[in-house]
């Protein structure tokens, strides 16, 4: 059988899914011997022109890491989905909108002005100065892509066929996704590549009867290393969190941020978190529900931290009250 | 052009929606914009309802349980005391105006306050005007859709 054709990509993203790649070792090699790489932007020298010129469908696979959020990564999402036969939504920014998603809940007016007027770094250099698609200068014409008002995960922009959630993906779970592909065996299209249930099913931790008087935040204590996370008042995700990444986060002590997206069936993750969350906290009077609130200082950051984009309003209301 | 604004009701079984029921026997008029659901407990209003509401076009949603004390299941209408108040944190933090969403407990005997409270929300609704939910900044979908058949 003749090698595959794989293009890995990064869009809106932090650079941790490509080491992530990396992270899986000397399995690198199974990697370099089942394919060629034709597109790397992170680790190797292509140019977009040379996927231009490429055939249809032409790429078997394309890893596509990174949200959507200006028009250079939707134009290359298009370009890639295009060119290759299997596109897959590489780590949670990818599935989910990940943690750039979390910029739905602001503006991207807000986010400029943030950036280019108000961080101590530009503070004082006169004029503020806004990066421009179109700049004229003597040597010709200049091009910057543009910034979209919202993030997007990558299934809104083009049609993905694997989702391998995680931020990052383990290397389990790429050397999974990597030897169906490399063998062909395949699931069917749409699937996630990690469990079906939530983590809280196949979390160790002992649980028992979930009632909590207070909210923690992961600084304020030391959680007991057996005891489930939630019960002791941290705000764990895995009610509302696919399996899968082995609870990588509580055997390290620390409670589940929802990094692998809701499980099969969960619409809203958020929405799930708001339920869970709510449901076991112990108090019936009004004073109870107002210190509840006061302890959970950040819903939506908190709920929502790697899915505002898969969420059902997708980001913050903007510029609509009134008639 | 007048604004009528579309209102969901989710009431529990054993008391809001009986309310609702006894102010349409009682032939009380009321405004028509509540459209109503029923469940058996006001501890079935998944968030992920109101959400999905907002989604689909509504402009208000009203949830109606027991009062404190009265849940025919004992606690349901407690949990929902929490799950909407923290649902509203989260809401107002996504831009959705307090006005839009309303929790409020009304008996099986109380026809005239589910009369009021249906006009006082509509009301309310009707002058923080349509809902529109977020509009993306690209018009994608149809790409994709037209991409996925080819
Ligand atoms: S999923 Fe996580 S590791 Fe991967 S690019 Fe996004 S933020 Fe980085
Ligand atoms: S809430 Fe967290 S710690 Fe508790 S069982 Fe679920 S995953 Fe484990
Ligand atoms: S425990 Fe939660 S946050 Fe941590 S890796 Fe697993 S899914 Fe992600
Ligand atoms: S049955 Fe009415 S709130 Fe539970």
């Amino acid at each position: 059988m003749g090698k595959q054709k794989w293009a890995l990509y990064w869009a809106a993203s932090c650079g941790g899914c490509e080491i992530a790649v990396l992270d899986v070792n000397e399995k690198i090699l199974d990697i370099a011997a089942a394919a060629d790489i034709v597109l790397w932007p992170c680790a190797m020298d292509f140019k977009y022109d040379d996927v231009r010129a490429m055939a249809d469908r032409s790429i078997d696979v394309c890893l596509f890491n990174g949200a959507i959020r200006s028009s250079e990564q939707e134009e290359i999402a298009r370009l890639l989905r295009a060119k290759s036969r299997v596109m897959v939504a590489f780590g949670s920014c990818a599935c989910t909108g990940g943690i750039p998603g979390l910029a739905n809940l602001t503006t991207k007016d807000e986010i400029l002005d943030r950036v280019y007027i108000e961080a101590q770094s530009v503070v004082g250099n006169g004029h503020p100065v806004f990066p421009q698609p179109h700049t004229r200068v003597a040597e010709g014409d200049l091009e910057l892509p543009v910034l979209y008002e919202e993030v997007s995960k990558l299934s809104q922009v083009i049609p993905v066929d694997y989702y391998l959630p995680g931020c990052p993906p383990t290397p389990d779970l790429i050397m999974t996704a990597v030897n169906a592909i490399a063998t062909g065996q395949l699931p069917p299209p749409g699937a996630v590549i990690a469990g079906e249930k939530t983590l809280c099913d196949v979390c160790p931790r002992v649980k028992q009867e979930k009632k909590i008087t207070r909210i923690y935040r992961p600084h304020q204590i030391i959680p007991e290393p057996q005891k489930c996370l939630l019960e002791q008042g941290l705000i764990c995700c895995g009610p509302a969190t696919r399996e899968g990444c082995g609870a990588q986060c509580i055997q390290a002590n620390m409670p589940c941020r929802g990094c692998f997206g809701p499980p099969a069936g969960v619409i809203d993750q958020g929405a799930k978190l708001v339920s869970a969350v709510a449901s076991i906290y112990e108090g019936d009077t009004p004073e109870s529900v107002a210190a509840m609130l006061e302890e959970i200082v950040d819903p939506a950051g908190t709920f929502y931290r790697y899915g505002m984009a898969d969420s059902l309003l997708k980001r913050k209301r903007v510029g609509t009250a009134g008639k | 052009m007048s604004f009528e604004p579309r209102i969901i009701g989710i009431l529990c079984n054993w008391c809001s929606y009986t309310g609702a029921d006894l102010a349409g026997t009682s032939r009380m008029k009321y405004a028509p914009n509540v459209r109503i659901v029923r469940v058996m407990c006001s501890g079935r209003v998944d968030p992920t309802f109101v959400l999905k509401a907002f989604q689909q076009g509504a402009d208000g949603v009203l949830i109606g349980g027991c009062h404190p004390g009265d849940c025919h299941y004992s606690t349901g209408n407690y949990k929902t005391a929490r799950r909407i108040p923290l649902l509203k944190k989260m809401l107002d933090q996504l831009g959705i105006e307090d006005g839009r969403v309303r929790l409020e407990w009304v008996s099986a005997s109380e026809g005239d306050r589910f009369q009021a409270l249906a006009n006082e929300m509509t009301e309310q609704v009707r002058a923080l005007g349509p809902f529109r939910p977020a509009a993306p900044s690209k018009p994608a979908a149809m790409e994709v859709a037209a991409l996925a058949a080819g």
